[in-house]
């Protein structure tokens, strides 16, 4: 049977250029029509802990992680027992290693996988002094039957034409020769010529790209794996827009620092994980009660406290939704892949400023930090714009009742348009004020801008018509898009529901894409179930509902999904 | 004020006509009366100006003042009129608050933008309590001072001293005043604001209601027997035998102002994003 993907692994110690193989043979793959996708994995992203790049290759885009592992190349096995969880190996895998390493651990053994010895290390020694690395190279790139030329041109832009690229080659040919004695994988079929524009990117860029299409010029931020790299980016990007990046002291200042920026006009963004949101969530009520467009991003990982800051999971929900102290509408959205981590920040900022409120953009590690090869999005029509007036006399009132909501909001510097933006409760004008009026008033106001407006359909990606819904988000959206590809499989065909806005709740179009469903299966990366009993509080299911949730690091797959609906058969 | 008929802006200009919450005698209101007066000789549009401030009585000063204003959460003025300035360098930025907002919930922030040396101006209203919470100690009162129920017998710490922290974090400008005396506060403020850099601005400014001690005050400031300096080796000097009440410039710093970066695009979005680009070999 011919493959959908083929998926290799590539393990070894931090600073051993697992990642560097990972991404030269992603790139290579790119330029020869194929489709990929990169995961890291790794322990504390310093050197010398342990890393694994999965690499995974198909002729059609890829939504999700491999459910197992084709071909793994270990270049040692110092720390395989952290990740060994991660990668599931079958009777059809093949393990390659290097004999000098020592043997294989038999949690790999066990698995019923082929185990070959090449002997990366001499390999590498006798081909001129290259690295083992650039060995595992020739040889994955071999079996996966990428051509040289693809790998040639990669190492070349990487090095620069200098002298690793001329050692990095050798190593590479001493692979090739290497590998020739290994059996043939199955391969899938092989990509035709697309005509469309692909990229290769991460979900953090994506989501920085996202902010700047959408007009963001200024971000402050402070660094905190797995988010950093968006911040990176901006800082690298915003200057040469003519915008401003800052790295802030901390979260709180980096917060207040976005919210002043927009309070002169500016759109502006933070990127961070859950502790650093924590910090920021006095501010986000500032931004709520002010009404101060914001973007903040949040990387999800592990939690809390510190908790596994390397790796995914979706345990930032309830923090997103209800920690807010005070009755504090905001915006919760959520990508619903790693391409889709420019759209869904794009969006944010558009409703942003569109709603003078706070969005808080829940991505994760799993979408955050995984490089994919796929169509480039193309720019989205609407321009974010935030009501300012043309101009303002005296009698200008900031927080003025309007019919949807929204009050036009000066700036500095227009003439006649001064006015105090309050944290405090506050009258039209935006005088404080304690009065019971006044405040229902105003936080009437807050929560009907944004439960009035017509989110469109951008709400949720819909995807089959089957009895059996699957209500999602974020990172485990690809399993179920896997599994919908499978839906015959099951009794009445799959349907499923990937939300993209958390907040505002939509029950009437809940209530439209549900019609019809006679199950429902809630999945999330949350120990406590969060996602599930977000649903339950805030829509009518219809029909029976299970919760299936569990924690990360590992990601969630197609293969237990599946399971868990054909345990719901038997039961 | 000689001469203010003529200009185009007085110093009714600068009142939002809100009437403050302070108590009778408080000594914000002379801070008010001179930052409006600061205004007022400067001469600046009063949609060009912003105060930003935190959480305190002290705090309230936007509200009163006729520009824009932005009253946010308890510490964090500094980061946030940092963030405005930044992005619109053009505005005059002040920043206004108490010594608990500035150096108990927000010191690391004040820290921060002593060494940032963006071009702002701070003005602490120092009356050592918090005065919004009815009086308890900040990290400028002395340590027998024991009125507040949750520091019986006093805080038993030293008091920080504002300006050496601020001159040891690299703030480019420092001064005290007081606000007994509005038209030299007014002096300094315009001295402050002038001055490019992070501009730090102790302001004594009573208490009556928690501190009725510091009724005192307006009999024991008096100006600086010494010019101000440019040598901040004379600074810290002086500061440290100073005795808390000379008022005046103590230093002008002659630092840069942290970059203001916001100068023209010099590429496309598009171009950026075409580095994300793949590159075909089938098709090159
Ligand atoms: C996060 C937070 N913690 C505590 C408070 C309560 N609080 C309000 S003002 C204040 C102290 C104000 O002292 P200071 O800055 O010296 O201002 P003053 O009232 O003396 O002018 C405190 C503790 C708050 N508003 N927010
Ligand atoms: S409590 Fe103190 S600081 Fe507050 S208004 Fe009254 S006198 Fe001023
Ligand atoms: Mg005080």
């Amino acid at each position: 049977m011919t493959p959908e993907r083929l998926s290799i692994t590539v393990a070894g110690s931090g600073g051993a250029g697992v990642v560097t193989v990972g991404n030269t043979l992603l790139e290579a793959a790119g330029s020869i029509g194929w489709y990929a996708r990169m995961a890291r994995s790794s322990g504390p992203q310093i050197r010398g802990g342990e890393v694994a790049a999965t690499v995974c290759l198909s002729p059609q885009p890829i939504q999700s992680d491999p459910s197992h592992c084709d071909l793994l190349v270990a270049l040692d096995w110092k720390n395989i027992d952290r990740f060994a969880d991660e990668i599931v190996l079958n009777g059809h895998s093949v393990v390659i290693s290097d004999p000098e390493q020592g043997e294989v651990p038999d949690s790999i053994r066990d698995s019923g996988a082929q185990c070959l010895a090449i002997p990366f290390k001499e390999l590498a020694a006798n081909a001129g002094g290259a690295r083992v690395n650039m060995v595992a190279l020739g040889i994955t790139m071999q079996l996966a039957r990428l051509t040289r030329e693809s790998i040639k041109f990669t190492l070349e832009k990487t090095f620069h034409g200098d002298r690793r690229f001329t050692i990095g080659m050798a190593g590479v040919d001493a692979g090739i020769l290497a590998a020739l004695s290994v059996n043939r994988l199955d391969l899938p079929p092989a990509p035709t010529t697309s005509c469309s524009e692909r990229w290769s990117i991460t979900g953090n860029q994506a989501a920085a790209l996202g902010a700047l299409r959408c007009g963001v010029r200024f971000a402050a931020g402070y660094p905190i794996t797995p988010a950093t790299e968006v911040l990176e980016y901006l800082a690298l990007a915003l200057p040469k827009l003519g915008g401003e990046f800052v790295q802030a002291e901390d979260e709180l200042a980096a917060v207040n620092q976005i919210i002043g920026a927009s309070f002169g006009g500016v759109p502006a963004i933070t990127a961070t994980s859950g502790p650093g949101l924590a910090l920021m969530m006095e501010s986000i009520g500032l931004a709520v009660a002010a009404e101060i467009p914001i973007v903040v991003i949040d990387v999800m990982r592990g939690g809390p406290a510190t908790g596994i800051p390397t790796k995914s999971e979706q345990s930032d929900l309830n923090i997103a939704l209800y920690g807010l102290p005070g009755d504090a509408p905001h915006l919760v959205i959520a990508p619903t892949s790693v391409n889709d981590c420019l759209d869904a920040v794009y969006w944010a900022v558009e409703l942003s400023e569109w709603l003078q409120a706070p969005a808080i953009v829940l991505s994760s590690q799993a979408l955050g930090q995984t490089r994919t090869i796929d169509d480039k999005p193309p720019t989205r029509e609407q321009k974010a714009v935030r009501k300012v007036p043309d101009q303002a006399d005296g009698a200008y009132q900031r927080y003025q009742l309007t019919p949807d909501g929204v009050s036009p909001m000066t700036l500095p510097g227009m003439p006649g348009g001064q006015y105090t933006a309050e944290g405090l409760e506050h009258d039209e004008s935006g005088i404080p004020s304690v009065r019971a009026g006044d405040h229902l008033r105003q936080l009437e106001k807050r929560r009907g801008k944004l439960t009035s407006f017509d989110y469109g359909d951008y709400w949720a990606d819909i995807q089959g018509e089957g009895s059996t819904a699957i209500i999602t988000w974020g990172g485990p959206v690809g399993a179920a898009r896997e599994l919908l590809a499978r839906s015959h499989e099951f009794d009445g065909g799959l349907r499923l529901i990937a939300l993209r806005l958390l907040a505002p709740e939509q029950p009437g179009p809940m209530a439209k894409v549900l019609y019809g469903v006679k199950r429902i299966l809630v999945v999330e990366q949350s120990h406590g179930g969060q996602f599930y009993r977000y649903l339950r509080s805030c829509y009518d299911l219809p029909a029976p509902t299970r919760s299936f949730c569990r924690p990360g690091p590992v990601p969630i797959l197609a293969a237990e999904i599946a399971a868990q609906l054909q345990q719901w058969n038997l039961s | 004020m000689k001469g203010e008929s003529s200009q185009a802006f007085s110093t009714k200009s600068y009142k939002s006509g809100v009437k403050p919450i302070w108590c009778p005698g408080c000594g914000d209101f002379g801070v008010l009366a001179s930052i409006s007066r600061a205004l007022t000789l400067l001469q600046v549009p009063p949609e060009e100006v912003a105060v930003v401030s935190g959480i305190g009585c002290s705090s309230r000063i936007p509200a009163y003042l006729n520009s824009y204003g932005f009253h946010g959460v308890h510490g964090r003025a500094l980061p946030l009129a940092t963030g405005l300035k930044l992005a619109r360098p053009e505005l005059t930025v002040l920043v206004a608050g108490g010594d608990g907002d500035g150096f108990a919930i927000g010191g690391n922030h004040f820290l921060h933008a002593c060494r940032r040396n963006a071009d702002l101006t701070y003005i602490v209203m120092d009356n050592q309590v918090y005065g919004m919470t009815k009086g308890q100690a900040s990290p400028t009162t002395e340590p027998d001072w024991d009125l507040s129920q949750l520091t019986p017998g006093g805080p038993g710490m030293n008091p920080f001293l504002p300006l050496v922290l601020a001159l040891g974090s690299g703030a480019n400008f420092l001064a005290r005043a007081s606000s007994s005396d509005p038209g030299g506060t007014a002096d300094v403020l315009v001295e402050a604001i002038r001055h490019p850099g992070f501009s730090f601005v102790q302001v004594l400014s009573p208490c009556l209601t928690f501190q009725p001690e510091q009724r005192k005050w307006k009999k024991m400031v008096r100006p600086a027997p010494v010019e101000a300096t440019t040598d901040p080796v004379r600074a810290a000097k002086r500061l440290m035998t100073d005795d808390n009440f000379f008022v005046g410039v103590l230093y002008r710093g002659e630092r840069d102002p942290y970059d203001e970066s916001s100068v023209e695009a010099t590429c496309e979005l598009s171009s950026l994003e075409s580095e994300f680009k793949i590159h075909d070999l089938a098709r090159s």
